[in-house]
């Protein structure tokens, strides 16, 4: 089997705060292969964007990566120093955030601002980068390039802005994008377009991609695998189609019995009863089991470890044999 | 953009006509200048030949009229201290006081920029916390005790720089200046830190939060997620985006740099036009004072202008919306 782009195991994330530690990434392990994408979903807080950011290790200072182990194509980075790190930011990975119209800088020309980007990483004449940059806004469906690049910020539209802003993010050829929310910000029909954009660069060049949404139905039109995430832990990963059809932990069939069909059936849609603990005040065991419906003794004392099932794997007592009986 | 210029310009017109009602109306209430220009046994006849000849007999409107009509030529009317023109005396005068104003703005800007930049980089260093406690002092110490404070070190205890004056002095056709001989270099050290130190202060508080606040915008994570250089990112995208408001209140403060130098002046006995109007004003020499307010009115009113069309050049931004709003 080949090397994953992106391997991260057992990853901690801790903020430090005046009321003792918090523990935002509680173990998260998950991969992503070449070419491949990976939505990771969960409510706000859960900790999607600060798994994120540790992966390009832009966490800031109270946070500090506590525990666990990230690896790019087998090198690891979480623990190298600024400088490397800095030098693998933007070249080998990618970031898009979440909102476009503050993303950019908006004194400097948007093609000033790509050639920066790309003449930072890449050894490139003014002019080859600057060729390069209206290769790129070409690329990311940027119409009549060549005169866009002399832009401001400000003369684009919120999708264009997105769109320069995935051309900045993939200008050194990554092998991995991270996109943070990359269309919560932007209009529903420009949505789709980003969403498409991202997903045929990733098969164009080849290039993982970790999608982080709250989206389900951003997630289900465009990722390979599917990660559930739930106050800091991974609650279910597999296969797209798996766990769309068929969620196994509790808080997975919450989460895609709240999304709306168009099938035309008058159900209410389901609600995931209560709301995500603090992390303050995360409970013992398995920290979904105040809101869960299946819950049983063992939810409230022992933390599930991830089960393997078929190609999914959860984190979740009640697919373990050893507490059949004690479930029953 | 021209327009946009031009509009601007009008308004200052607009507030140098009201500046010079203020200052016009002086001469109607600050006592009788007739008084303070003869002797106790003038005649009453004599009183009344001099005050038709200054034309202080004639209509409101039409002295008012001709005020600004002189004005405007830069004729600010003769000295009832010194019986010269008044136009003379500043013009005189003026070199010293911009000399002095340019560079305590310098010194305010680069040390107040550096240092500013220096204690929100590091903000938690020694050094920015002593950069922050100098600030307090620099903004609430006045000004006249720092000169002081400075003269008593420098120039009664150690020696190494002149209390007082602006040292040897060149002429360069009207303009004398004392920055090409070194006794003139040492004068205007003292003075124009002294003059500079509450802008420096100002300036430095001001780029720090500024600063501060422009590191945690999302451009910024964005350009670090980028793999910028922290030295790029620093100086090249926040730095930039700093300056925009450190340019607005740099330029507004030129102006009351001037205004402050009379206190400056007056420590130091500098002969600019700072100490021209403190002597004028003890001595009830209104067409001086009077002039002195249409300069420094008609400085401010050029450094807001000057400002309002540096501002657009800085930030793209606002040279759209001056175009597409004219």
């Amino acid at each position: 089997m080949t090397e994953p782009v992106l391997s991260v195991r057992n990853l901690k994330v801790e903020f430090a705060s005046r009321r003792g530690t918090l523990r935002a990434i509680d173990g998260v392990s998950f991969d992503i292969a070449k070419g491949e994408v990976l939505g990771v979903v969960g409510e706000s807080g859960a900790g999607k964007s600060v798994t994120g950011l540790s992966v390009i290790g832009l966490i800031d200072p109270p946070g500090r990566i506590a525990g666990g182990e990230i690896r790019l194509a087998g090198l690891r980075i979480d623990d190298l120093p600024p400088e490397e790190m800095r030098r693998i930011r933007g070249k080998r990975i990618g970031m898009i955030f979440q909102d476009p119209l503050t993303s950019l800088n908006p004194l400097y020309r948007v093609g000033d601002q790509i050639v920066e980007t790309i003449r930072t990483h890449l050894n490139l004449s003014e002019q080859a980068a600057r060729r390069r940059a209206i290769d790129l806004l070409a690329e990311v469906g940027i119409p009549a390039p060549d005169k866009r690049i002399d832009g401001y910020p400000h003369e684009f539209s919120g999708g264009m802005r997105q769109r320069v802003v995935i051309a900045l993010a993939i200008c050194a050829e990554p092998e991995l994008i991270i996109a943070d929310e990359p269309t919560t910000a932007l209009d529903v029909s420009v949505q789709a377009q980003i969403i498409s954009l991202i997903k045929r660069l990733g098969r164009d060049h080849g290039t993982a991609v970790m999608l982080v949404t709250h989206d389900m139905g951003v997630i289900a039109e465009t990722s390979d695998r599917v990660a559930v995430m739930y106050a800091g832990r991974v609650a279910e990963i597999g296969p797209v189609q798996d766990v769309v059809r068929n969620p196994l932990h509790p808080y997975a069939k919450g989460l895609m019995g709240a999304i709306p069909t168009l099938a035309g059936d008058d159900k209410r849609l389901v609600q995931i009863p209560g709301s995500m603990p603090r992390l303050s005040n995360i409970p013992r065991g398995c920290s979904f089991n105040p809101r869960c419906a299946s819950v049983f003794d063992r939810c409230r004392v022992d933390r599930p470890e991830p089960l393997s099932r078929g190609a999914q794997s959860v984190a979740c007592h009640l697919y373990d044999p050893a507490s059949a009986e004690t479930a029953a | 953009m021209l327009a946009f210029t031009l509009r601007r310009a009008i308004q200052a017109i607009g507030v140098m006509i009201a500046v010079g009602i203020i200052s016009f109306s002086m001469f109607r209430f600050a006592g009788d200048p007739v008084n303070q220009m003869v002797g106790m046994d003038t005649s009453g006849a004599e009183r009344a030949a001099i005050r038709k000849s200054l034309g202080l007999d004639d209509p409101f409107i039409v002295q008012f009229g001709r005020y600004v009509g002189n004005a405007a030529q830069f004729k600010f009317g003769v000295s009832y201290q010194f019986r010269l023109p008044v136009s003379d005396l500043l013009m005189e005068r003026m070199p010293a006081t911009l000399e002095l104003a340019i560079c305590a703005t310098i010194f305010a800007m680069i040390s107040g920029i550096l240092m500013g930049v220096y204690s929100a980089l590091r903000r938690d260093s020694w050094l920015a916390h002593i950069f922050q406690a100098v600030s307090l002092i620099g903004i609430s110490l006045p000004t006249f005790l720092i000169g002081i404070l400075m003269i008593y070190l420098f120039s009664v205890t150690l020696g190494w720089l002149p209390s007082f004056g602006r040292g040897d002095v060149v002429h360069i056709g009207w303009w004398t200046t004392g920055l090409l001989t070194l006794s003139g270099l040492k004068a205007l050290i003292m003075p124009s830190i002294t003059l500079g130190l509450f802008q420096m202060t100002l300036i430095m508080r001001l780029v720090r939060a500024e600063m501060l606040e422009v590191l945690r915008t999302d451009y910024i994570r964005f350009a670090r997620a980028r793999g910028l250089t922290t030295r790029a990112i620093h100086f090249g995208h926040a730095l930039r985006n700093t300056l925009v408001p450190v340019i607005t209140v740099a330029g507004l403060q030129f102006g009351s740099v001037i205004a402050f130098a009379i206190i400056t002046e007056t420590v130091f006995q500098w002969p600019g036009m700072g100490l021209l109007f403190v002597q004028a004003v003890q001595n009830v020499d209104i067409p001086i004072m009077a002039a002195y307010l249409m300069m420094v009115s008609l400085i401010f009113v050029t450094i807001n202008l000057v400002v309002d069309i540096l501002y657009t050049i800085v930030d793209p931004r606002l040279r759209s919306t001056v175009s597409r709003a004219h």
